[in-house]
């Protein structure tokens, strides 16, 4: 299972379970008081006027515009393709938001509705949100979203194996729904979401970040938001540091979204000042980070016209979705 | 206890959504009563307290305004209840405030508890008052039914810091509306008092929120902001009002009209506030059989 453009260290640890293991358990254990209060620290950090402005804009940029209920329907699909291509109808200059990220079955209504803006569909799969089935049901599910026109690929890994410490199944898992992206033609990224707020330890989180960096996730996310607690800034943190480091190491650019619980300018504010603190500012940017949300959006939509207009704006100015 | 104890000053919060925080700007200023002498400190409001009042105001709003009238009207009455059981404390700090002797002190307090009874009743009532039976020319009912406009600004009187500031808090919420209310500057202790009646009540949060400030700062951010739906600029004084008005036109609210001065707030009021805090809706409904 080695891959080969890794450094020796790195090519090394996937060499087989037990050298996976041993590099895992390897890894420097997180200082929970550090990074809490960093990331406490960090939060306090005031970004006003045209800094905030800028934030606005580029937290609107990262947005993966995300539906994923039961009771979802074609057309709420559509519309918030509508809202994807256009989040304030009242100004043009509004920029688009990343991706759109829905179910499966889903994806070739929003590919429909989204061609040829540039904005990105994704899809979750592999038994979202709770990744309990059999890895033919996953790959399927893969199969489905990319065959479909998905260009972004959400996983969920296998938690329970993870914490059963099966480092290698969770590792193959990932490896088979990367190629299963990359089948037919197709040219979708994967995001490898770890659902932190199962992982129990920051230890657990820096081990699973490695895990999916390794086995070639290009984004590592937080959270299914199905799950409580979702994304905390103190494991954003953590992940950063993953794909800092992996970056320093291998000379490669590996992203980070935060998903689920984002609700408000202030909280993606604080993202972006962790971003640009954490792992630097060339990963201020959609293609290395990502803010996986459904109301973020509208406030982020009513703080830029505050921003702009100079005064207080309601709930009622923007779309409900 | 010796009588050269060292009493207590307090350092009042404001009320927002239920809660007493302070100012997210962390002002206070000094409160002192008519001839100069320390009372108390308050709060001092900034604009973010503002906007953090008018979204806990919005949320209470669907709750507020979807209560039937009877039972707003008893939650009302139960306010009034609180007000009488605190008669001696607003007495002390409406003679403090307004360098009134005590017993004018006490017949006004009596006639702010009187006025939040009034209105009380019109809870109930009002809709049958306002509301009509329209004769159309066809098989059809038409009804006219008053609804409440939604979250109102009210810019309290300056100068009447008890009587007044229920005379204008009052209709708001009997109508429905839910309120976000600038005190009197130099006269907050009443207002502070009766958000502390309001919270011990049965009116849920964000029905009222009280900001202590100066109308003059936060005023002109109340009358531009998106989500106000009518505002009060009684306490704004002549020159503010101008600009309050040209604020608010941006979004078309509802301004009050008010006089030059402050009215005399003993004489009987009419129902014209709580008019002005409602929308007709008139429905038609086809006659069936």
């Amino acid at each position: 299972m080695a891959t080969p453009t890794l450094p020796a260290e790195l090519s090394d640890a996937t060499r087989d379970e037990t050298s996976l293991r041993r590099f895992l358990h390897g890894l420097p254990g997180v200082d929970q008081v550090g990074v809490e209060q960093r990331a406490a620290g960090l939060g306090t950090r005031s970004i006003k006027k045209g800094s905030k402005l800028w934030a606005i804009d580029t937290a609107i940029s990262m947005v993966d515009l995300t539906t994923l209920e039961g009771a979802d329907t074609h057309g709420k699909v559509r519309a918030l393709a509508a809202k994807a291509r256009r989040p304030d109808p009242d100004r043009p200059d509004t920029p688009r938001v990343a991706a759109v990220c829905v179910y499966p079955d889903l994806v070739s209504t929003a590919v429909g509705a989204l061609t040829g803006t540039g904005i990105g569909v994704a899809s979750v799969a592999t038994a979202f949100p709770s990744g309990r089935s059999s890895r033919e049901v996953k790959l399927t599910d893969v199969a489905l979203a990319v065959n479909s026109g998905a260009s972004e690929v959400d996983m969920v890994i296998d938690r329970g194996a993870f914490l059963e410490g099966r480092y290698g199944q969770v590792f193959d898992e990932i490896q088979a729904v990367k190629e299963a992206c990359a089948a037919a033609g197709n040219t979708a990224h994967l995001k490898v979401i770890l659902e932190t707020g199962e992982l129990a330890t920051y230890d657990n989180v820096r081990r699973a970040s490695w895990l999916a960096l390794l086995a070639g996730g290009d984004f590592i996310k937080t959270s299914t938001g199905k799950v409580s607690p979702a994304a905390t800034l103190p494991v954003t943190h953590v992940m950063l540091q993953a794909v800092r480091d992996w970056y320093v190491s291998t000379g490669e650019l590996r992203g980070v979204k935060p998903a689920g619980g984002i609700r408000n300018t202030k909280d993606a504010i604080r993202y972006l000042v962790a971003v640009h603190e954490v792992a630097g500012p060339e990963w201020l940017t959609p293609s290395l980070f990502r803010f996986g949300a459904s109301s973020l959006l509208n406030d982020l939509l009513l703080q830029r016209r505050t921003q702009l207009d100079g005064h207080y704006s309601g709930p009622k100015y923007v779309t409900v979705d | 206890m010796s009588d050269n104890r060292i009493s207590v000053a307090k350092t009042y919060k404001l009320y927002v959504d239920g809660k007493f925080p302070r100012s997210e700007s962390g002002r206070t200023y000094p409160v002192t009563d008519s001839k100069g002498a320390f009372l108390a400190n308050a709060s001092h409001a900034s604009r973010k307290d503002v906007r953090d009042a008018v979204v806990a105001a919005r949320k209470a709003f669907g709750g507020w305004s979807g209560a039937t009238a009877y039972n707003r009207g008893q939650v009302l009455y139960r306010v009034a209840e609180v007000l009488e059981g605190r008669r001696e404390q607003f007495a002390a700090e409406v003679a403090a405030s307004e360098g009134l002797p005590a017993r004018k002190a006490q017949s006004v307090v009596d006639a702010a508890v009187d006025r939040w009874v009034w209105y009380a009743g019109w809870t109930d009532k009002i809709a049958t008052v306002l509301g009509a039976a329209n004769p159309v020319a066809g098989p059809y009912f038409s009804f006219t039914v008053p609804e409440p406009t939604g979250v109102v600004g009210v810019l309290a009187p300056q100068e009447s810091s008890l009587l007044g500031l229920v005379s204008v808090v009052a209709p708001v919420l009997a109508t429905g509306c839910t309120a976000v209310v600038v005190s009197s500057a130099d006269r907050p202790l009443p207002a502070i008092t009766l958000s502390e009646v309001l919270a011990t009540s049965d009116v849920p949060a964000g029905v009222v929120n009280v900001l202590t400030g100066k109308a003059s700062e936060l005023g002109p951010w109340l009358a531009s902001h998106g989500d106000v739906n009518a505002l009060d600029p009684t306490g704004a004084g002549p020159l503010g009002r101008v600009e309050i008005a040209r604020e608010a036109a941006g979004t078309v609210k509802r301004v009050l009209a008010v006089p030059e001065d402050e009215p005399d707030w003993t004489r009987r009021p009419d129902i014209a506030r709580l008019r002005r805090y409602l929308e007709p809706k008139t429905v038609w409904h086809p006659q069936g059989v």
